[in-house]
Formats: C-alpha cells, sequence, structure tokens
C-alpha cells in the first residue's frame, strides 16, 4: 500500500463476480487479449497481474507439455508435427516459444514461429514467442503466467518449448505436467546420457532425425540409462518393503534421483514404469503422433498415481519463490533500493564490511519495508 | 516496468530473398528489440495474424518481387479490419520511389530502399512507434 493511502480505508478488492475487461475478452478467447494479457504478465504489468488472479478458475484445465533438447534438435519442427496431429482431434493448441536474449543488446530473434507459421490462421492454434530476456533455465520469467492465461483462454494443449538446452537447463520440470525430451543422433557418447541434469527430467523420451546413422544406439544408450534407474526403483521400493537389502547401506540407494537417474514412476504393483523411448523424423512427420499418445498416456498414468497431483503442488511453489525472488530484485532496482544496495556494496567493495552481513543488512531493510 | 520493442520481420510474397530481411533482423536484435521472424512466403493474412499473436509494435516487410502495391496496403487493411490501430508498418526490399506516396497513403509509414543504413531505419522506428 502507498503512502498516500495510508489512513484511507484500505483497498477493497473488486467486486464478487466482476471482472477486469481484460480478463473478460481472455475467456472468450479473443486473441488480441491473450496476446496483450501475455505482454503485461512478460513486462510486469500490475493490471496483467489482476487480470491473471481474476482467471483462476481455469487453472488445471490444459494439459501443459513442455518440449526441450539441444539447439537444433528439432523441437519448433515437432511442435508443429504435434500441432497438426492435436487439431485432426479436434483439441486447441497453444504454443509458447522460447528463445534466448542476448545477453550484451538485450535484443533478441525469435525463430520458432518460424517453422510453425502454416498453423497461423488456424483459429484454434495460438502461438507466441517469448524472449528468456536473462533467465538462464531455458524459459523466460512470465512463461509459466503466459501458459496460464493460454489455457484460461481455452487451449486444450499447452506445449512449451524450451530455449535449446545443454545440460543443466531443467526449470520445464517445475511448470510442465509432461516433460519431452527430445535427443538426436552425434551429440556424444552414453556418459553424456548418465550426467545429471536435462536427461532426468524426461517422462516421454524423443530421438528425433532418426533417419541418421546412430539413431539406434542413442536409444539403446537412453534405455540403458533408464534400466539402471529402473534398478534403483527396484531397490528403493525393495528396501522400503523389507529394510535395506543386506550389505547396501541405506539411504545411498533410497535417495531420491539417486546416481544422477530419473526417479521413475511406479506401477500398481510397485514395479518402476520406463518412461517410453521413441524415433521420430519431424521433417516428415513419422512419430509424432506416437509422441502425442505417449504424452497422452503419460498425463493418464500420471492423473490415475496421483504424480500429477503433487507435481503441480511443486509447481506453484516453484512459480510463488521465483515470484518473490523476481519482486525482491524488482524493490532492490527501484529507487530507494539502490540507494541502500550502493551504500552497503560500498562498504562490501572496499573492504569495510563483508558480504554475509550486508545481505542480512540489506535483507532487514527489505523485510521492514524501509524499501519499496 | 520495462518494456521492449517487439518487431516482426515478414517476407510477403512468393520471391526466396531474405537476405536484406535477415540483416535488418540482426540489427534490430543488437538494438535490443524482440525480433519474431516468420520466413519465406507468407502471405498478408499469416502477417496480420501473426502480429496480433506476438503483440508487436512493429511489422517490418520485406519484398524484392514488384507485388508491393499489392502486398503492403492489404496488410494495413487486414491490420485495420482486425482493429488493430497502434502497430507502425514499415516497408523495405527493391521498390522504385514513385511508389513510396502510394504506399504511405496506404499506411505504410516508411519506405527503406536498399543501401539505407540500419542506424537509420532504427531510428525511424524508435521515433515513430505508436504504442508507448
Amino acid at each position: 500500500m502507498s503512502a498516500k493511502q495510508a489512513g484511507a480505508a484500505p483497498p477493497r478488492p473488486e467486486p464478487r463476480g466482476e471482472q477486469p475487461e481484460l480478463a473478460r475478452r481472455v475467456v472468450s478467447g479473443e486473441a488480441r487479449a491473450v496476446a496483450r494479457l501475455i505482454s503485461g504478465l512478460e513486462d510486469g504489468d500490475p493490471a496483467a497481474a489482476a487480470a491473471l488472479a481474476a482467471l483462476r478458475g481455469s487453472r488445471g484445465r490444459a494439459h501443459v507439455v513442455g518440449v526441450t533438447g539441444p539447439p537444433g534438435s528439432g523441437k519448433s519442427t515437432l511442435c508443429d508435427k504435434m500441432i497438426a496431429e492435436l487439431r485432426g482431434r479436434g483439441l486447441r493448441v497453444g504454443i509458447l516459444a522460447v528463445d534466448p536474449s542476448s545477453p550484451f543488446s538485450g535484443g533478441a530473434i525469435l525463430g520458432d514461429r518460424l517453422r510453425m507459421q502454416r498453423h497461423a490462421l488456424d483459429e484454434g492454434v495460438f502461438i507466441r514467442s517469448l524472449a528468456s530476456r536473462g533467465r538462464l533455465g531455458g524459459l523466460s520469467r512470465a512463461t509459466a503466467a503466459a501458459a496460464r492465461a493460454l489455457e484460461a483462454a481455452g487451449y486444450d494443449w499447452v506445449i512449451v518449448e524450451t530455449v535449446g538446452v545443454g545440460q543443466s537447463e531443467v526449470e520445464i520440470v517445475k511448470m510442465a505436467d509432461t516433460v519431452v525430451l527430445v535427443s538426436v543422433p552425434g551429440l556424444g557418447d552414453d556418459i553424456q546420457v548418465i550426467k545429471a541434469g536435462v536427461m532426468e527430467i524426461g517422462d516421454v523420451f524423443v530421438v528425433n532425425k532418426a533417419d541418421r546413422e546412430g539413431a539406434d544406439r542413442v536409444v539403446r544408450e537412453i534405455r540403458g540409462m533408464l534400466e539402471m534407474a529402473a534398478g534403483l526403483a527396484w531397490a528403493r521400493a525393495e528396501a522400503a518393503h523389507h529394510g535395506p537389502a543386506p550389505g547396501s547401506a541405506a539411504g545411498s540407494v533410497a535417495g531420491p534421483g539417486a546416481g544422477g537417474l530419473p526417479e521413475l514412476p511406479l506401477d500398481a504393483e510397485g514395479h518402476p514404469v520406463l518412461p517410453p523411448i521413441l524415433k521420430t523424423v519431424a521433417e516428415t512427420g513419422e512419430g509424432c503422433a506416437g509422441l502425442v499418445d505417449a504424452v497422452i498416456e503419460h498425463r493418464r498414468r500420471a492423473s490415475e498415481s496421483g504424480a500429477l497431483a503433487s507435481r503441480r503442488l511443486e509447481a506453484a511453489r516453484a512459480e510463488m519463490r521465483s515470484l518473490i525472488a523476481y519482486r525482491l530484485l524488482d524493490l532492490l532496482e527501484g529507487e530507494r533500493g539502490r540507494g541502500v544496495e550502493d551504500s552497503l556494496a560500498r562498504a562490501v567493495a572496499s573492504g569495510d564490511q563483508d558480504p554475509y552481513s550486508a545481505a542480512e543488512e540489506l535483507l532487514a531493510a527489505l523485510s521492514k519495508g524501509a524499501i519499496a | 516496468m520495462d518494456r521492449k520493442i517487439r518487431i516482426l520481420v515478414a517476407k510477403p510474397g512468393l520471391d526466396g530473398h531474405d537476405r536484406g530481411a535477415k540483416v535488418m533482423a540482426r540489427a534490430f536484435r543488437d538494438d535490443g528489440m524482440e525480433v519474431v521472424y516468420t520466413g519465406l512466403r507468407q502471405t498478408p493474412e499469416q502477417i496480420v495474424q501473426a502480429a496480433i499473436q506476438e503483440d508487436v509494435d512493429v511489422v517490418a516487410m520485406s519484398i524484392l518481387s514488384g507485388a508491393h502495391n499489392h502486398l503492403f496496403p492489404r496488410v494495413t487493411e487486414l491490420l485495420a479490419a482486425k482493429g488493430v490501430d497502434d502497430v507502425l508498418v514499415v516497408g523495405g526490399g527493391v521498390i522504385p520511389e514513385d511508389d513510396y506516396e502510394f504506399l504511405k497513403s496506404k499506411g505504410v509509414a516508411a519506405i527503406f530502399g536498399p543501401g539505407t543504413p540500419t542506424k537509420t531505419t532504427i531510428d525511424f522506428i524508435r521515433a515513430n512507434l505508436k504504442r508507448k
């Protein structure tokens, strides 16, 4: 609340049942309104946040699917083929395609849309390009909020294509119901596959450009990695039933993601379920219907087992935390924040103060509301 | 609140020459803009739909086939028909100077011919944005 409102009656929320005009237009599916709302969310416009708040009733409707993988692996072309497949099944599709911003100019070339532009005139498809704007996890700051906007506008699937990722950009797992991890032949040996990070987050694995040499090897390597994970999941399940196996140190097996391998879902009998590994040729569309089926199957299983619900709980937690983090940064970058920060930074730089106590002081100033 | 300039770079019509469009896309990027590039052979309808969904401030079109007097006005008409009145439309490519006036009368704010320094185009865009 700003100082000038102090003393006056506290501001009341809008009367019940009345939605901001923008929210009403979004719900009616008006493309311009959806587009404007996403821009507002990207720019941190309070009116956009208010509109999103009014749209909260639609949460959970859409299937949010993340598509991630290295640059040039064919993510955009796969998305294009998935759109065609989903449209054929009568579903409405929203796409959020994230590309990196320049660390120098802040500008960006958003080129994912290029591969999907044949759907531009289809009213059942909404494609939006987002620049990462300095965020490093493969998404942009407003991607999760933009997905909510598309969900509210009635899109059945919201496909989020991440920035081309390397090894550690795993933010997508914090917002997607299903993560499709795209690999291609020729990127490296099986050690790459068992490293921690991106390879751990796939719910559905795709080896694209499968008409190229080496595709079967990539499939075998991924399967090997997943089978190792399955073995660990077995051991974990057994340990839970019978206590640790003789000779094995408790905890070393039971820890989540042990050995840099994905935690696999278990079926009704407690057996680990291996995620599907599909071969596709996005250019021709080969395997893309099967990919859509696999994503639907993942969602069905996750929904039945309760994994989807717990994932969405984690997603909500992650989204709130990231909003808090950004809010703090915004406060620091405001006029008063900068003043306090500057004097502390000077003290740290000159050696008069250590960074830990300076950070504590800054945090205390923030929580006392001295910076706002 | 920090608003980035978003710009759609599009190639309407049938010519396959996009070097100029790509050079401009890079120049816009290096100037800090977010550039949506839609690629070759776009219909005016596709360009307008992309401009709406991407919520751009600017539509920049390049054409070398000679169909500018048909395609550029078609884009501005479709934008107007959709109620989009806050997007700046500019053009470039191989366009005879005799046609500039006609295109301006149809809502294309400026035409930048071959050899125009990229800075000229960027300065014009920054000075003439319709949305603040």
